[in-house]
This record gives C-alpha cells, structure tokens and sequence, in this order.
C-alpha cells in the first residue's frame, strides 16, 4: 500500500471520529503549545538579561567597600572606611588596565520642581561614567572634572524623572531642589529602560559625587568604585591590579581578607544567564510532562480503536493486507494524530506567546529551536505511542479478526 | 516458489488445488481438537464445489486452510503449484491478496467506506495505480450489477446489493478461486437465488467457485458437492444437473421489493 494512501485511509478514519480525533489531539495541542511557550518566556527571559547585562557594559568592575561575603570579625560592611575617594584616584593612576573610573556615592530624597515633585535616588558619579555606562546623554551636557573638583550643585535628569518634573517643558538650565539644596540641571539622559531586575534605570539623577557626598548624603566614603577595563580580555588584569593595589592602600596583611569585593560583569552576566537557562529547562520540562500524558492519551485511543476495530483489520488481512501493511496504517494513523496537534500546538504555542508578551509586557523568543524541538517531540510520541497498539493490530491472527464481534 | 512449479498440474490437466492427507489438529488447553482427519481433494480449473457439512464437520477449518487463512498441521496444499504449507505469513498474505477472493456469510465489508473504496481496497495491497484501480473496481462492481451505486455506503445498500459489492470485491484481482463461506446465510430466499445467479454466472465465465454452506438448496447450485462429517470427506460427488438460478427465480413469487430485503 502506497504512503500516501495510507496517509488519506488515515485521515478518514480519524474524521469518522471528529469529536474523539480532536480530544485525543488536545493533549498533545496544549503539550506542545505550553512547551513552546514556556520556551519563549525562558528564552525571552534569557535574552533580555543578556542585554541589559550587554547594557551595562562587559569590561566593567564593581569594587565594593566591605568583605561581603566572609563570615568571622570583622567591622560591618561599609562601616570601615574601606573605599575612599583617595582609593579612586589611586586605582585611576597605578592601574594601567582600567580606562574609565568613576567613584558613586548616594543619596535618595524628595526632588522638587516648581509645583511637581518625585522621590528618586541620587547617583554621585564620576565624569567617565557615562562612558562605563554607555548611556548617552538626550539633551543638554554632562558635569565636567571642574563641577566635580568643586563639587558643584549640578545634576542630569534621568528620562523618567525629567518626564516626572518637567512634563511640558526643557528641564535644562531650570533648577531643582534635592532635599532643600537647589542643583541646576544640566542635562537629561536617554532612555535606557528596565535593568535585569525589572528596575527602572531612568528613575535617577546623576550628580558629582563630590557633591553628593557633602551636600546630601555626608558620609565620608565611597559606596562603590565603578571601573572599566580596557578591552575585556584585560578584565583579569585590572581585577588583580586594583585589588593588590586596594589591599596595598588598606595595609591588608596576606593572611587577612580583603576589606572589599570586586565583582564582575562577565560572572555577573553568566551566573545571571545560567540561572535563566536553568529557569527556561524548568519550565520546558513541566511543560513537555503534558506532552508525555498527551502521549498516553494517544496510545489509549490507538488501542481502543484497535479493539473497535479488529474486523475490519480482519478483513483487510483476508484481501491481502501484510501485517506490516496494517502497522504503518495504525502508526500512521498515531503519527497523524501527534502531528496535527504539534503542528496546531505550534502555532496556538506561537499566538500564546506573543499574547503573553503584548499583555503581561513580557519578553519572549521564539527560536526555530523550540519550534524545531516540539515538532520532532510531536513525532516521536506519535511513533512511540502508537507502535504498541499498531503492533497488537498487526499480530492479530486474520480468522480470529474475522469473527470478532 | 517456482520450485514448487513441477509438483503442479495446472494447465496439463487443469487441476488448481491439489490437496493430500490434510490434518488440523488445535490444542486447546490440554486436548487436542482433530478439526481435520487426513483429508485428499483436487479442485480444477473452472469448478463450482458445493462443501457442506453440519458445524464442527471441519468444512470451516477447511475453508480456513484453503484461504490461506490457516495452516494445516500435516499434509500438502498445493495452490496453482504453490506449496502454501510452505509460505511465511507475509506470502500467505500476498497468496490471499493475488489468487483469492472472500465472500463472506456476514458481507465483511468496511462501513462508512464506499461501494467502490470496498471494491478497490484488495488492489491498495498491491501496485495498481491509482488510476487501473478505479477502472478494476468499477469494472467488477459493473459486473456484478452494481455500477450505479458505487458511491453508496453498505449502510446505503440492501443485504443482497452488499453481498454483490463483496462479490466485487473478491473479483477484483482476478483471483484463481472464489471462496464463498455462506455467502447466503444473511439473505432471504429470492436475494440468495440472485447471488448464486452471480456465481453462476462468473462460474460460466470461468472463474473456479468454491462455496461453503449448509443449505441443500443452495448447494444445488453448485456443479460438485464435497461432503464433510467428523473432519473427513465423506462424501464428493458430481452434481449432474445443478439448478440455473435464472430459471428458477422466474419461478419464485415476488414477495417484496429487494430494497426492503435488508
């Protein structure tokens, strides 16, 4: 019997049973469409921390007062003056493999503008920060070394606070009052959107951190020095530099811990990756566990239709049909079965997953990979499902077939 | 099977199944059921045979062997030179599929698939195009009467109008035999004389019939009457005058119309 014929016979005998055709499709539909969903909101997910990361620029180092991770005696985090600005400037003239340093200080307070006001956090950066960042600059300009040095009451508005402020009109050159001191605003930062923890990145203000430290948060030192490498190979290099040179400064003796932590982006951003795949496995297993049941649900109607009809594969084998003739019409029948419902899973896969991220404003991918996955998933349950009842039809024997009631 | 060629007789002197010291024997649990004691019997080429018998005489078992449904436990079964005993399951299908065609008490064709789809299933197990399998299947379904209801379903059909798709059916590879196992039990009187009508009329033709029933007036119908008791023959004789059923339906009464027969 040619393929395609057994493909029609096949498709026939599934439309005798329209209603039960369907619901056996179901289960393997609502598998392969939450596998495919699933995928895309891991994936989505994913990616979208890939970027913010990628955002953050990937040469760039953290140093943070305090040994954060150590248990044992010591004075609590930040309590020691472990970074200093002096430290900054040190890491700024010994350490030839950073480029861009900026020292960051903060504050957070009620900002007001006219009639309107916010509450947001005030970033003291360095003037190279926005280099680090790479985060350009909208309108207006940036704080000079001079502002710094002089710790001068200037600040650059972050999208969503200059929206907040000054609705209508420029914020720059108007003056706002952080805390009762008066700052000009000198400028307003692109947009730059949700960080990896769903943060508002443009709900900021930048200032000197001269400034933020003595005119807002009167704490002597440093909450953290951002650094960039020079290139991202070199990443190591200044890691190291800057922590002998830290460990230097602190007069840490070799068998005391450092007094600080330098964290990277890269492990950053793989730990923050490996923990989304993890989360995308995840889900995709709990998803595929519906596809397994969609499976046995198959396998249950294949038998049941074997029962139902053993005479007419009686009759097909006293006309000739091979016991392999009568396998490949149930496995087909099985496989066409698994298909149709992959294939509409798919595409109620594809439609969901664009439904979740117009709704719920989430990120999702849809990657030939997963489309590619549950195709073949759908294929193999079929052909597994559907091999044990197609065999139990083909190793009737024809005469008792025949007399089957 | 070409080797088998020389033990066969067919076309020197026209013998088609040329069986010897046949035994069936079926174990069910510890005892032996013989269902066949050692049954001999030639069939030639254009035969109508009659086999008849009261139930558990083995002309079912018989059937079955000569379908190439069953095998026998002992014996040979020498189909147009072919030692069917001999075949794997895969040829007895294809033996089944070439050079016989069923005709069955109960009709045994597959509902919600048409006339013609039943006509043209037997030739879907073989390399007919499908174009040569639609010609074959309205050509036997023509034959037997039926070429104006090819599209009809058996639910569509009367019992005697689906006993003709079945006759069709068994045509349709140009078959060596015909096995017909009660072929008119289902039917009422007037229908079964039409059938018999068809066999007759396809055994003038030349097509080799063998007819199981146990209806004496059926077998009338047929040339040879084989008698079957206790799983031997015990009787095979030569039906001088068999009944025409064109002459002997003009005698019957028309009770009702054949669509009611059903």
């Amino acid at each position: 019997m040619k393929i395609l014929n057994i493909i029609i016979s096949a498709f026939r005998a599934l439309q005798r049973n329209k209603m039960r055709s369907f619901l056996t499709m179901l289960g393997i539909i609502i598998g392969v469409a939450a596998v495919i969903a699933m995928l895309a909101i891991g994936q989505g997910a994913e990616y979208s921390v890939k970027e913010q990361i990628a955002a953050l620029g990937t040469n760039v180092l953290m140093v943070f007062p305090g040994a954060q991770q150590q248990a044992g005696v010591r004075s609590g985090a930040g309590s020691a003056t472990t970074l200093t600005e002096d430290d900054a400037v040190a890491i700024s003239r010994e350490c030839s493999a950073v480029q861009y340093i900026s020292p960051g200080a903060m504050a957070g307070g009620q900002v007001i503008a006219g009639n309107l006001n916010w509450s947001t956090s005030i970033q003291g950066v360095g003037t190279d920060y926005l280099e680090i960042r790479q985060w350009p600059i909208e309108y207006g300009d940036f704080f000079t070394d001079q502002d710094v040095k002089a710790a001068a009451k200037v600040c650059i508005l972050g999208k969503t606070v200059a929206d907040n402020l000054f609705p209508d009109a420029s914020p720059v050159d108007q003056t706002i009052r952080i805390r009762s001191v008066p700052f000009k605003v000198a400028g307003v930062l692109k947009k730059k959107g949700q960080n990896a923890m769903g943060q508002d990145q443009d709900d900021v203000i930048l200032a000197p951190y001269t400034t933020v430290i003595r005119r807002l948060s009167h704490w002597p030192n440093l909450r953290y020095i951002l650094v960039s490498a020079t290139s991202l190979k070199d990443i190591a290099t200044a890691q190291t530099q800057i922590s002998e040179l830290l460990r230097m400064r602190h007069k840490i003796q070799p068998y005391d811990v450092d007094d600080f932590t330098i964290r990277n982006q890269t492990d950053l951003a793989a730990t923050a990756t490996a923990t989304t795949q993890v989360l995308t496995i995840l889900l995709a297993s709990i998803a595929s566990v519906s596809l397994l049941v969609g499976g046995i649900g198959i396998m249950n109607i294949m038998l049941v239709s074997v029962t139902e009809r053993t005479r007419e594969i009686g009759i097909r084998m006293s006309i000739g049909a091979r016991a392999r003739d009568i396998l490949t019409q149930f496995l087909i029948e099985a496989l066409v079965l698994s298909l149709l419902g992959g294939i509409t899973g798919i595409i109620l896969g594809v439609v969901g997953s664009n439904l979740i991220s117009s709704i719920a404003k989430w990120p999702t991918i849809i990657t030939a990979f997963s489309i590619i996955l549950s195709f073949g998933f759908s294929i193999a349950i079929g052909i597994f499902f559907g091999f044990y009842p197609a065999r139990k039809a083909a190793m009737l024997n024809p005469i008792d077939a025949l007399r089957y009631e | 099977m070409i080797q088998n060629l020389a033990q066969s007789l067919p076309g020197i002197n026209g013998t088609l199944i040329h069986i010897e010291h046949l035994t069936k024997v079926y174990q069910l649990g510890e005892v032996d059921v013989h269902a066949l004691r050692g049954v001999s019997v030639n069939v030639s080429k254009g035969e109508f045979v009659a086999i008849m018998g009261a139930s558990g005489s083995g002309k079912s078992t018989f059937m079955n062997i000569l379908g190439c449904l069953d095998k026998p436990t002992k014996g040979s079964y020498i189909l147009e030179g072919i030692d069917v005993g001999k075949l794997s399951r895969d040829e007895l299908a294809m033996i089944r599929n070439k050079k016989i065609g069923f005709v069955f008490q109960g009709f045994n064709l597959l509902s919600r698939t048409s006339a013609l789809e039943n006509v043209e299933l037997p030739l879907f197990y073989g390399p007919a195009s499908n174009k040569t399998r639609k010609e074959k299947a309205m050509a036997a379904l023509e034959r037997v009467g039926l070429g104006d209801r090819i599209h009809h379903y058996p639910n569509q059909l009367s019992g005697g109008q689906q006993q003709r798709v079945a006759i069709a059916r068994s045509l349709v590879n140009d078959p060596s035999i015909i096995l017909a196992d009660e072929p008119t039990g289902n039917l009422d009187s007037r229908t079964s004389v039409e059938v018999m009508g068809i066999f007759q009329e396809l055994n003038n033709n030349g097509i080799t019939i063998i007819l199981v029933t146990h209806e004496p007036d059926i077998a009338e119908f047929a040339k040879r009457h084989i008698v079957f008791r206790d799983g031997k023959i015990r009787a095979d004789k030569v039906n001088s005058r068999p009944k025409i059923a064109s002459e002997v339906i003009k005698d019957l009464p028309l009770i009702d119309d054949e669509e009611e027969a059903a």
